[in-house]
């Protein structure tokens, strides 16, 4: 299940006064069962690289291969590949349209070809993943409150039963605990059923809580990719590209700045309480 | 004079069912005291559906209380011979960006505003410039806006209000979309103005390390204000915010962590500096 980009390079509105190179020469492989994030500064090309990953988006040069397989070979099932590669866009309640909550659910797998009962058996199998209430699947999707329209929003993509879920920003609008919910939930996806996870976020404190791998865009190129503290240690060059590590990074920085032995590696606010206790027992037992 | 003032405001809605009857009222707003005084950056919290949004829309008149009454600059939102006023007093700027930007090209876009109120061509031209440049977009002056990120338009539909030079800006939510970068941007732009024009600002947001600099902090829930204090009074309340669906700043969070491990560390710390220092004193 993996999707490997080999330099990539999208331009749009080639030979216009507003032409952009919006992907350059990106190359990177997303192993199955990852959770990836990826960050990069507004315009950085987040948005275009995962259009990608569905083909939604064709790449100006360059190739993508799903399971070995390109893409963009002669008589490749795009179809196919839609239903494997689930995307969920920025604000996806904007898209849900129909009557109640159980239909616009059903609405993938209806149009993967499904019949009713198998359409309603996956909707209901989404629904319970995301943790939406049953009591509310006949409830009009308009009625529903932030964070419940965005899992029901989410569970839509989810019922086509993708092999990985790339998510755009899942948790932009919600409320602190809304966004907690939707990514814990993502998080119990991932481990349950061992699915792919790619997470677009501007939350530096999210992406450092949730994922394994980061993946930096700047200006339509990858900067930097590697494991959460790997990527964050780099949290000078990461300011200049519209970036930050998270808070708690800072304070070990500044601590250890100040002369406290403390590791700088911390990125939740967890390892770095763990790390300061660590180091502030240690020295008061050095004392005595 | 208050730059706003709310009184005992309240605001219903019908509730109907499928076939449009009424069956009942919904009271999103109940009985809301407010005063924020001219100058002042007073942010709002509260979950999804707490009521923020509505009261906001209040503040420009979008929105007018159904019981109570709102001022805005000293003038009754519900008069509607005061209604221009109200909204060339607040301007607003919503979450969404793409709902707000009518212009084909951004500098169009920035000068529709003072275009309406009747300013002067040259004069709006200075003030598109000089909204662009505080929101750092001028660059993109006559780019079109379709081909910009969700940040960059945020930013220029900033740009579109500062070019209205209002009294007060109301913010709903305004960096829900941009990176750490931007996000900053926009608020160092709202304390920048309000410094140098001494605009009053409204900040409404689901980050709370936004509201860390705020004058006072308003929390709601249910359409009531529950809690109303300084950050510092607010943040050190971690649990009552949780309670509401809210969160504190990260370095709160990491200090209280460490008063739980037994680290002595003052309750209400907001900024990395203070809790460095608190750490350091043990030490």
């Amino acid at each position: 299940m993996s999707i490997k980009l080999e330099h990539v390079n999208y331009i749009y509105s080639a030979g216009t006064a507003y032409e952009k190179h919006a992907l350059k020469d990106v190359s990177l492989e997303i192993l199955p069962g990852q959770f990836v994030g990826i960050i990069g500064h507004t315009g950085s090309g987040k948005s275009t690289l995962i259009q990608h990953l569905n083909g939604l988006v064709k790449a100006s040069s360059g190739a993508i291969y799903y399971n070995g397989e390109n893409i963009y070979a002669d008589g490749y099932d795009m179809k196919g590949l839609r239903s494997q590669v689930g995307l969920v866009f920025q604000y996806p309640e904007h898209q849900l349209f129909e009557e109640d909550v159980l239909s616009d659910v059903c609405f993938g797998p209806k149009n993967q070809g499904l019949s009713k009962e198998e359409c309603e058996k996956r909707a209901r199998e989404a629904l319970e993943l995301v943790g939406f209430p049953e009591k509310q699947y006949h409830q009009s999707p308009f009625e529903l409150s932030g964070g419940q329209k965005r899992r029901a929003a989410i569970a839509g993509v989810l019922a086509m039963r993708p092999k990985v879920l790339v998510l755009d920003e899942p948790t932009a609008g919600l409320d602190p605990a809304g966004r907690d919910d939707i990514l814990d939930q993502v998080r119990y996806l991932h481990d349950q059923t061992g699915m792919t996870v790619v997470l677009v976020s501007h939350s530096m404190e999210d992406v450092a809580r949730y994922v394994e791998r980061i993946i930096v865009m700047n200006r339509g190129e990858k900067m930097l990719d590697g494991a959460v503290r790997e990527v964050f240690s780099h949290y000078k060059e990461l300011e200049q590209v519209g970036l930050a590590a998270p808070q708690v990074t800072y304070v070990m920085h500044d601590l250890q700045e100040r002369g406290l032995p403390v590791e700088t590696a911390a990125t939740t606010v967890e390892e770095a309480a763990a790390e300061i206790l660590r180091v502030l027992r240690h020295g008061k037992r050095s004392d005595t | 004079m208050e730059m706003i003032r709310a009184r005992e405001l309240v605001y219903e809605y019908e509730q109907r069912d499928d076939e449009g009857n009424v069956i009942g009222m919904n009271r999103a707003l109940d009985e809301i005291e407010l005063d924020v005084r001219p100058g002042q950056f007073v942010a709002i919290l509260g979950h999804n559906g707490s009521g923020k949004s509505t009261l906001a829309k209040h503040m420009n008149a979008i929105l007018v209380p159904t019981g109570g009454t709102m001022w805005v600059n000293g003038r009754d939102t519900k008069d509607p011979r005061e209604l221009m006023s109200v909204r060339q007093s607040a301007g607003m700027v919503f979450q969404n960006p793409d709902n707000q930007i009518i212009g084909t090209i951004v500098e169009e876009d920035v000068g529709f505003g003072p275009e309406n109120l009747g300013v002067p061509t040259e004069e709006i031209w200075r003030r598109v410039e000089d909204g662009l440049k505080s929101v750092g977009m001028l660059e993109y002056r006559t780019h079109s806006p379709n081909k910009l990120s969700g940040g960059q338009k945020q930013r220029v539909a900033i740009a579109g209000v500062i070019a209205m030079e209002p009294e007060c800006i109301v913010l709903d939510e305004p960096t829900a979309m941009l990176d750490p970068v931007g996000r900053k941007e926009v608020l160092r732009t709202v304390q920048e103005l309000r410094k140098r024009k001494n605009v009053t600002v409204i900040l409404i947001t689901h980050y709370m390390e936004e509201a860390i600099d705020a004058d006072a902090v308003y929390v709601m829930e249910g359409g009531h204000v529950v809690m109303q204090g300084t950050p510092r009074e607010i943040f050190s309340r971690v649990d009552e915010l949780k309670r509401y669906r809210l969160d504190v700043p990260q370095v709160t969070m990491l200090a209280e962590e460490l008063r739980k491990g037994g680290l002595d560390i003052p309750k209400g710390i907001l900024r990395r500096e203070e809790l460095v220092q608190a750490i350091c004193r043990l030490s």
